[in-house]
């Protein structure tokens, strides 16, 4: 043994900045000694895509950055002149524009994965809180960040967003004006809306170094919810590691860049074939530079953004006052931070839960796609009723979590994991 | 899984999304070709003679234009330059926007993003929708573009178009363009309908190269990355399996 741990130490180079960096110690408690349930499948993937989008997003912004303009005068051509005049400029910038969509689009399924896997109980609580803050981070990051190309939608967008803290009673319209630096979205506002598009996403990048020590620290769950470092010790690598585990490196390093390959491809046919998506990922109006003295017929936030501005409509005024409508569209975000504490069931897994929460699990996931879809669309009579309906659908699956997870019968969980 | 499903779902409905913007009813497929060169030069020649007086396309280069379209910098110098225009030059025009906004009621807008905005049918579609309105301040309506501030610019070339109302019905009475459901040729101009379709489709051709110079490049860089990948793909997917025969 004393042998074999000679042998194995750091020589040369590495050696040298092993004594005075644990680089050998990261390495093993975070790649090729931490172990992971061998079960996790497909919907484990989701998390390293998420952190691969957030690396190209910085990369790609970094360098969009460096002919960017921030000024209500040249902003929008600037952006034209990245897309025809710098080299590889039309690249640079569809892949940080589908980046962000896709960024939404692997963390909504992340979170879903959690929701599903019940990854946010009890010992992850925290790292679900976490998770939830960077949630918050990255629709900060893309807020700002959609003003910058300084089109009619960016510019109408943030008036309306902006506008929405003119309904907090009392100090609104202030705070309103605070927030924009002005009393329209105006040269200023896109100033400090680069600022903080700029720097967020360092903030972002720390906080999913936290999010993945807290992870390491608790484990990985995996699609049975079983605790694997309760079950039976000893696996090929380590007699003293759970019998259910595996290395991370290689086993997951190499699952993770198969996905990747793929999910690369789709990607790229979005960045070459369709980089607007029909309208969905770059809307038409943006391609209008932005007129204070136009409105848009219809103005919409990005399709990530619709399922909570869907919410923001479905609720009417009381009293002449939009306040409702934002306490509800910003609840529905907030409620997430107290899901650990909302789920009562002695199980983590839905596939062990009862029907109820598979039915409202489902009702929720349909309830999400569809203020999407209809936070898209203009308003009409029937559109509004739908929103409604579906928004007591989405506080439904929160509010009455307590009572059904309570209620329904769970299957009995097995010892060991299943594959 | 089902989210996953509904999510692909909903990436799948931009229609719905266009049905909300650019695209409106009855627009007409402008089946434009951007490998077409004879067709995006002749767009490149008639936007220069017949539009450029007003509209400007202040995001291109004619160097550019020139170079994507196979123009040589003699032949662009002697029939695109006018004035003093040098070829890196962006293609502006020396009209003031107030000048535009006193004539026509309204801001003229620079067209080098229009079909992005709008969409490549509906140039099409409108630059065949217009006709005839004593109520507008140049005597012509447009049924795409309703109460169109512009002036139909190719009157000579396609003729005079009368509108169709609603019922077949003289709406004039009732007096109200919504009425109008479509526009029918009553004197002919020098050319024939069909001439003046491709006319209008190698405008169309043309702005829609200038919307996205590099859309061509785009689609064909987007190839070898595929076959890149897919290429990564293999490999990737061999080695994960051969390492994963340690767990099974």
């Amino acid at each position: 043994m004393s042998v074999e741990t000679v042998d194995t130490a750091p020589r040369g180079f590495l050696g040298w900045l092993d004594k005075r960096f644990p680089v050998m110690a990261v390495w093993n408690d975070h790649m090729a000694q931490y172990y992971a349930p061998k079960n996790m499948g497909l919907w484990s993937i989701f998390g390293s895509l998420a952190l691969v989008v957030l690396v190209i997003q910085i990369v790609s912004g970094l360098w969009l950055a460096m002919s960017y303009k921030p000024s209500a005068a040249e902003a929008f051509a600037s952006v034209e002149y990245i897309m025809r005049d710098v080299n590889w400029g039309w690249l640079l910038r569809y892949i940080h524009s589908t980046g962000s969509s896709f960024f939404f689009i692997l963390v909504y399924l992340h979170m879903f994965r959690g929701l599903m896997w019940g990854s946010y109980k009890n010992p992850r609580e925290l790292l679900w809180i976490i998770g939830v803050i960077i949630y918050l981070a990255m629709m900060a990051t893309a807020f700002f960040g959609y003003l910058l190309p300084w089109g009619q939608m960016s510019y109408w967008g943030a008036q309306v967003i902006v506008n929405l803290f003119a309904a907090v009673p009392e100090v609104g319209t202030e705070l309103s004006t605070w927030v924009r630096g002005d009393y329209v979205i105006s040269d200023v506002t896109l100033n400090r809306f680069f600022a903080f598009h700029f720097v967020i996403p360092f903030l972002l990048a720390a906080l999913v170094f936290v999010h993945i020590v807290a992870l390491h620290r608790v484990g990985s769950t995996n699609p049975d919810g079983i605790e694997i470092k309760k079950g039976p010790k000893g696996n090929k690598w380590d007699a003293n590691q759970p019998a259910d585990g595996i290395p991370f490196h290689p086993y997951y390093t190499v699952k993770d860049i198969t996905g990747l390959v793929v999910f690369l491809a789709i990607f790229s046919l979005v960045v070459f074939y369709a980089p607007d998506l029909g309208g969905l990922f770059l809307e038409p109006p943006n391609f209008q530079p932005a007129d204070p003295l136009k409105t848009p017929e219809h103005i919409a936030p990005v399709w990530y953004f619709t399922p909570y501005y869907a919410m923001l409509r479905a609720v009417p005024p009381i009293g002449g006052s939009q306040f409702p409508g934002v306490v509800v569209m910003f609840g529905a975000i907030l409620i997430l931070f107290l899901l650990p504490w909302l789920d009562r069931s002695p199980v983590r897994s839905m596939r062990y839960k009862g029907n109820l929460s598979r039915f409202f699990l489902g009702a929720f996931a349909v309830s999400f796609v569809v203020l999407a879809y209809l936070g898209l669309m203009p308003s009409t009579d029937l559109y509004t009723l739908l929103a409604q309906i579906f928004t007591v659908v989405y506080f439904a699956f929160f509010l009455l979590m307590p009572i059904y997870t309570k209620l329904e019968k769970t299957k009995p969980v097995p010892e060991r994991v299943t594959s | 899984m089902r989210h996953l499903i509904l999510a692909l779902a909903l990436l799948a409905t931009p229609l719905a999304a266009l049905a909300a913007g650019g695209h409106g009813p009855g627009l007409e497929d402008a089946n434009i070709n951007l490998k077409d060169k004879a067709s995006l030069q002749r767009g490149a020649k008639y936007f220069v003679n017949y539009c450029m007086g007003c509209h400007s396309l202040k995001y291109m280069r004619y160097q550019r234009m020139a170079e994507d379209l196979g123009i040589s910098e003699d032949e662009l110098r002697e029939n695109l330059l006018f004035g003093n225009a040098k070829p890196t030059d962006m293609m502006t025009n020396a009209l003031r926007p107030k000048d535009g906004e006193n004539w026509f009621g309204t801001e003229i807008p620079d067209l080098t993003l229009v079909t992005r905005w709008r969409s490549p049918d509906w140039v099409f579609s409108y630059l065949k929708a217009y006709y005839v309105d004593d109520s507008r301040p140049y005597g012509v309506n447009n049924l795409v573009f309703p109460d169109v501030g512009m002036p139909h610019p190719f009157t000579h070339l396609q003729g005079i178009q009368a509108p169709v109302y609603a019922g077949g019905a003289h709406g004039e009475s009732e007096g109200g363009q919504a009425h109008v459901v479509d526009v029918k040729l009553v004197e002919p101009g020098q050319l024939t309908p069909s001439e003046y379709d491709s006319l209008v489709r190698d405008i169309t051709n043309f702005l829609t190269y200038v919307g996205e110079p590099y859309k061509l490049e785009r689609r064909q860089l987007g190839l070898y990355v595929l076959l890149f990948l897919g290429l990564m793909f293999i490999f990737a997917f061999y080695l994960k399996r051969e390492f994963w025969k340690d767990v099974h």
